[in-house]
């Protein structure tokens, strides 16, 4: 089999074990699989932020959290990712989102799923998983969207809720235009479960809050997120 | 591989043909010279076509522009691209079309080709150029062996499906030995590709051709610097760019054949065959053609044109061989070895620039730092492929404000340093082949100025590749005594 980032064979090992029973080969190789970082602690609690190594930690929320609880900006209960956006990730994402390489998938899913084991082993039994939407021309450029597939690999109900009307793509613009845009999603169906945000990353968590203040404004008790990275 | 050419893999009937002359209406609503220009010869995907849906409609109709199937199945194989590999196809739940097929991986850095698309081909009439009263402004003389190679390649443009390799040492002036060619094709109003692998000899060619031919549109191709413009009447650009092309060049001209990646990957070849014209004619240059090319040319298959001698006129400077036996340990620990120290010490031109090429960049990095420890007085760095300053280290080099510059086989050939020595330190490691370590040799003696300069392969036990390489400059120089 071939890793789906570098196109390098993958040979299995074989010893006496894995003789009698095959190892499931994974989709990336050593060197490719290697330089993914998981985010291993949660500095702060509710947007899962990990402070860069030595650090000094004041309390449990980041500073942006703090601001959007003292503005009543934080309708998120908490955000959860699984990879560091770093530069071996950046280019998979790329490649996988822009490009739309579908295939790469396979290297996020076994990830993902450990990830939500971990993080999101307290979810509500009835909890539904809402990708974040693309706008329909968005979709149509792409031919899939990015945080459906994520979706797909939870073992949650699937539900879509939002639209999103087309504009400037969010990773084109500053820190600044984001926290200021205005929001670029519609209710399309409400619910009175609790939900499961899902995208691909969390950046300033903009988007995921503005997903979030609609669904708890149309009447749904509680929103989380989980994005593959940020 | 190289000339596989003509067997039933390079089957490019699918491509429409395209015999449609102009109705009144198409020429009423659209600058069809123009279209022409932009459109003739290229596989496109829809989102690339600057066209509005009703205009490509009537198009259509016309049958100006016809569509073929991106991609085919049992076996798979991309048509733009001409993948066949079943690992490099993806599948993808589509939401254009609603339902799940396959993609190709393989071209996906230049757009994705969907299997549920199509690839829009212009069967209009074909581009015509006009073309100015003068062509080519380069004032410098051929010298004899140049000028002979030139007619060659002049007497091969002109017949359709011919093909010539122009076998040229290091340091030849091929370039210019291409510009009466090229000024006979572009007067014949031909469409002209020059092609290479590699992407810096592009950058290279760039200006020197615009110099040359200051009044004809020069198109540069390649990764990173991509322009969306029509081609135009000579084309520079690199093999993996010619994806896109089919039936478009009557003149194809490959640069560097036997360099890195076209000789390792099969669909360089497919798709430089597809981007020229049925009638076209094909220029190979190269210093070190490879196996297949070179089996042709010896059994007279290949109509070939040596250039033996260099520009100046002075033979190429044949390696030294250095066995150093404890290579490898040394080597190991990072240090340089003591027949490298001898030979330094007692060298004629002790002024000369000095450039070491190693097997791996780790070796690279680790040494310099090592001579540098060594040399204090001396200004040394080390290049490799992913050096995000390769450029400005290559630029400083040149401006002779290092001394010692350290490469792996990344500046084996592109290349010229007025005065400079090389050294490889082992030679008998598996990246130095033959075509490599030729290459390496031609790095010396390049200016008319200083003509000669010491090769040095130190190793630890001669190899097939280092004995080829040395007999092939030998021959080189045998053949241009003969003169």
């Amino acid at each position: 089999m071939e890793c789906v980032w570098c196109n390098k064979k993958i040979y299995p090992n074989v010893t006496w074990s894995t003789f009698l029973y095959p190892e499931k080969l994974a989709p990336l190789c050593h060197s490719c699989q290697g330089e993914l970082r998981w985010i291993e602690r949660a500095d702060c609690i509710d947007c899962g932020r990990q402070y860069k190594d030595g650090a000094k930690k004041e309390s449990n929320r980041c500073q942006d959290c703090n601001r959007r609880r003292e503005t009543s900006q934080q309708f998120l209960t908490k955000n959860r990712s699984v990879f560091q956006y770093n530069e071996q990730l950046q280019p998979m994402i790329t490649k996988w989102k822009y490009r739309g390489d579908y295939c790469l998938i396979e290297a996020f899913r076994a990830p993902v799923q450990e990830g939500f084991k971990t993080y999101f082993s307290d979810l509500n039994a009835d909890t539904i998983a809402v990708p974040i939407p693309l706008s329909p021309q968005r979709l149509q450029e792409r031919a899939f969207n990015q945080a459906e597939a994520i979706a797909q690999l939870l073992p949650l109900p699937t539900c879509e809720l939002l639209k999103r009307v087309h504009g400037e793509k969010q990773s084109k613009r500053s820190r600044k235009e984001r926290l200021e845009a205005s929001n670029p999603f519609q209710l399309f169906k409400s619910t009175n479960k609790p939900v499961l945000l899902i995208d691909d990353i969390y950046t300033t968590g903009t988007t995921l809050q503005q997903a979030a203040e609609i669904l708890i404004q149309s009447g749904c008790p509680e929103v989380s997120s989980y994005t593959l990275a940020r | 591989m190289l000339f596989s050419f003509r067997k039933k893999k390079d089957d490019f009937s699918y491509l429409p043909s395209s015999d449609k002359s102009l109705s009144d209406l198409a020429q009423d609503r659209f600058d069809i010279p123009s279209l022409s220009h932009t459109l003739s010869g290229k596989l496109f995907l829809r989102e690339e076509l600057p066209l509005k849906s009703h205009q490509l409609e009537t198009l259509q109709q016309e049958q100006f522009i016809q569509t073929i199937p991106s991609i085919t199945t049992n076996p798979n194989h991309c048509r733009r691209c001409g993948n066949t590999q079943t690992s490099l196809f993806g599948e993808i739940p589509c939401a254009r079309c609603n339902s799940t097929h396959i993609y190709c991986r393989n071209c996906i850095e230049m757009g994705r080709v969907l299997q549920c698309e199509e690839l829009y081909y212009w069967t209009g009439p074909k581009p015509t150029y006009s073309i100015p009263n003068e062509i080519c402004a380069w004032e410098g003389k051929l010298t004899g062996a140049q000028q002979l190679a030139a007619d060659r390649i002049c007497q091969t443009i002109d017949q359709a499906k011919e093909e010539l390799l122009c076998w040229a040492v290091c340091g030849a002036g091929k370039t210019e030995m291409l510009f009466p060619a090229i000024t006979k094709a572009i007067i014949a109003g031909k469409r002209i590709c020059l092609a290479t692998p590699r992407a810096d000899v592009v950058r290279e060619l760039f200006p020197r051709f615009q110099q040359a031919f200051p009044h004809i549109t020069i198109t540069a191709l390649y990764g990173g610097a991509e322009k969306r413009d029509a081609p135009s009447q000579l084309t520079l650009a690199t093999t993996h760019q010619l994806i896109r092309f089919a039936d478009a060049f009557d003149v194809m001209i490959i640069d560097e054949i036997d360099a890195f990646p076209y000789h390792a990957d099969p669909l360089l070849p497919y798709v430089t065959k597809r981007a020229a014209t049925k009638q076209a004619a094909f220029i190979y240059l190269t210093a070190t053609p490879r196996k297949e090319l070179k089996l042709r040319s010896d059994n007279g298959k290949l109509p070939t044109v040596f250039v033996p001698i260099r520009y100046h006129g002075q033979p190429l400077p044949e390696p030294q061989f250095i066995i150093s036996l404890n290579l490898k340990n040394t080597l190991e620990n990072y240090g340089l070895p003591k027949t490298f120290w001898n030979w330094y010490h007692n060298r004629t031109q002790a002024n000369r620039q000095l450039l070491i090429f190693v097997p791996t960049v780790d070796h690279s990095n680790q040494l310099s730092q090592t001579l540098q420890k060594q040399l204090p007085g001396q200004n040394i760095a080390a290049v490799h492929a992913d050096d995000s300053e390769r450029e400005e280290k290559i630029q400083q080099f040149r401006n002779k404000q290092l001394f010692i510059l350290f490469s792996t086989t990344i500046l084996e050939r592109g290349v010229t340093f007025p005065s400079v020595d090389v050294v490889v330190l082992d030679a008998g490691h598996d990246v130095f082949d033959q075509a490599a370590l030729v290459q390496i040799a031609g790095r010396a003696g390049r200016s008319a100025d200083d003509p000669t300069g010491d090769v040095i392969f130190i190793h630890d036990g001669k190899t097939n590749a280092m004995i080829d390489a040395k007999r092939m400059i030998s021959q080189m120089n045998q053949k241009a005594r003969k003169l």
